[in-house]
């Protein structure tokens, strides 16, 4: 299995028309390794994911790779979303078999269950099924587990570790729960609210087999990042409930 | 009420909390349906044969289902709804071809955006039926200028509805598909169109109607043959009732037209 791509992030700034929400970011995903963005809402770490993968273009700065990529790796960067975007009108096979169709790959058999029909943990797995099934160099998780109810989320957590320790590549992930950074992330990046600029960037060196919430380290580190972020994500609620809706 | 002298009067509750909800979720009988329509057709025959309806004016169902009956014998009646569907069918599916190639052409791309919907908006609140006499100029009395105003007044709901439906795509499907590398074309064909479907299908229904009632005031305008032709015809006889004959062939043909889209939207619309 190949380390995975480096993604290296330079002076990235981002405008939607005269509010910039990215100033000035710099950052490197190292590969093989996890790393996740926090931040206050509002901070742009998702429009910080797209320009990452290429579905926004920067207004300033660029995102480049650079790394060994196995052939058989259909689509380098790919994506998982916070709302699943999977086809209603497909089933569960037939959404991940549209990620392969446009390749030279062979037909996928005919598949039994529609997605609709599935709880939000499924879907989410689905989702997760379709981007490993292109054999991603680098991962980009959108706030997967956010739309999942509190005990989805933590079945779904662990899942997603052992996914992600073995299968080695690259990882960028977007959350705004403190507790999925410790437990998933091997560098921590703090962004402050907007415009969203790089806070802190922590780094956590242990494996990601035998992290358990309970852990006092990672407690300790959960509550750190807290206190790094709180006061700005009452500012940034603040700033929303003043906001002409 | 209110607090006087700062004490306020207390209510006492006391028993089963009375329910609240229900209601607001009709359900349906398709038992119900027919009987409905039974009934009504058997009060009419019932107060036609009392006398209390003029038949001349209105005939009594039984006359009607007669009349029905020799067309269908004579062969009159195939002869007309022949021609009739034929120009209902040629007229709709081109007007609904080129309304969902526009509408997708507006609802995708920038450059057809505006001019697109300009000319629609300009060309959509004309009366069809008052363009039948330039149709007749431009492509002669014969079957051109029936079929050409049927596909005219299709074409601009459904533009309208495609564009729509197509306005309609979540955003969020569209990324996903260019995240994974999608061709334009594979997103248009295995997102786009899928999720704008049930927009389509539902102008299918509006169309459908507007393409008979064009047809039958084309038919009314200049033709031999078709069931607004024959309508026509009988009135001027005052043979009503075969006129009311033509029109319930025409409730018919509606009927059945929604409920052929009906069968397209369980079938293609499935996951819903």
């Amino acid at each position: 299995m190949s380390a995975g791509l480096r993604l290296t992030v330079d002076r990235l700034t981002h405008r939607y028309g005269s509010l910039t929400v990215l100033d000035d970011i710099s950052l490197i995903a190292e590969p093989g390794q996890v790393m996740v963005l926090v931040g206050p809402s509002g901070c742009g770490k998702s429009t910080l994911l797209g320009l990452m993968g290429g579905l926004l273009s920067p207004s300033d700065g660029d995102v480049r790779c650079e790394g060994e990529v196995p052939g058989d790796c259909l689509n380098p960067m790919t994506y998982v979303f916070q709302d699943f975007a999977l086809l209603p009108w497909r089933t569960v096979a037939g959404n991940i078999s549209l990620a392969l169709e446009d390749s030279a790959l062979p037909r996928a058999e005919r598949p039994a269950r529609i997605a609709e029909m599935l709880s939000g943990g499924m879907r989410q797995r689905v989702g997760i099924a379709r981007a490993l099934a292109v054999r991603p160099a680098c991962l980009l998780l959108d706030e997967p587990l956010s739309a999942l109810d509190a005990q989805t989320r933590e079945l779904l957590l662990e899942e997603f570790a052992a996914l992600i320790a073995r299968a080695g590549t690259t990882t960028v992930y977007v959350t705004h729960n403190l507790q999925e950074a410790v437990l998933l992330g091997q560098q921590i990046v703090v962004l402050s609210r907007r415009p969203g600029r790089v806070r802190e960037v922590l780094r956590l060196d242990r494996p990601l087999a035998g992290r358990t919430a309970a852990d006092p380290d990672l407690a300790a580190m959960e509550q750190r990042l807290w206190r790094m972020i709180r006061d700005d994500a009452a500012e940034a609620e603040r700033e929303r409930a003043d906001a002409p809706a | 009420m209110g607090p006087v002298d700062g004490i306020t009067r207390m209510r006492r509750l006391d028993g089963k909390v009375p329910f609240r909800g229900g209601g607001f979720s009709p359900g349906e009988s398709a038992w119900a349906a027919t009987l409905t329509l039974v009934v009504v057709v058997a009060l009419w025959q019932a107060a036609a044969s009392a006398g209390l309806i003029p038949t001349l004016f209105l005939p009594a169902p039984v006359s009607i289902g007669r009349a029905l009956w020799a067309l269908t014998v004579s062969g009159e009646l195939w002869k007309h709804l022949s021609a009739s569907l034929f120009r209902l069918a040629v007229g709709w599916v081109a007007g609904t071809a080129f309304g969902i190639g526009m509408g997708l052409a507006v609802g995708l791309w920038s450059a057809f955006r505006s001019p697109g919907m300009a000319v629609v908006s300009a060309l959509f609140p004309i009366p069809k039926i008052a363009l039948v006499p330039l149709f007749i100029i431009w492509f002669g009395i014969g079957e051109g200028a029936k079929i050409a105003t049927v596909a005219f007044g299709v074409f601009f709901p459904t533009v309208i509805a495609t564009a729509g439906g197509v306005d309609g795509v979540p955003r969020g499907l569209i990324r996903m598909g260019q995240s994974f590398g999608l061709s334009h074309w594979a997103i248009v064909r295995k997102i786009v169109l899928p999720a704008a479907l049930p927009a389509i299908l539902n102008a299918f229904r509006v169309t459908a109607s507007i393409g008979i009632v064009l047809l039958v005031a084309a038919e009314m305008i200049g033709a031999e043959k078709g069931i607004g032709a024959f309508v026509l015809a009988a009135g001027n006889l005052y043979d009503t009732d075969n006129l009311l004959a033509g029109i319930v062939v025409l409730s018919v043909l509606g009927l059945v037209v929604a409920w052929v889209i009906g069968r397209l939207e369980r079938v293609f619309l499935r996951w819903r």
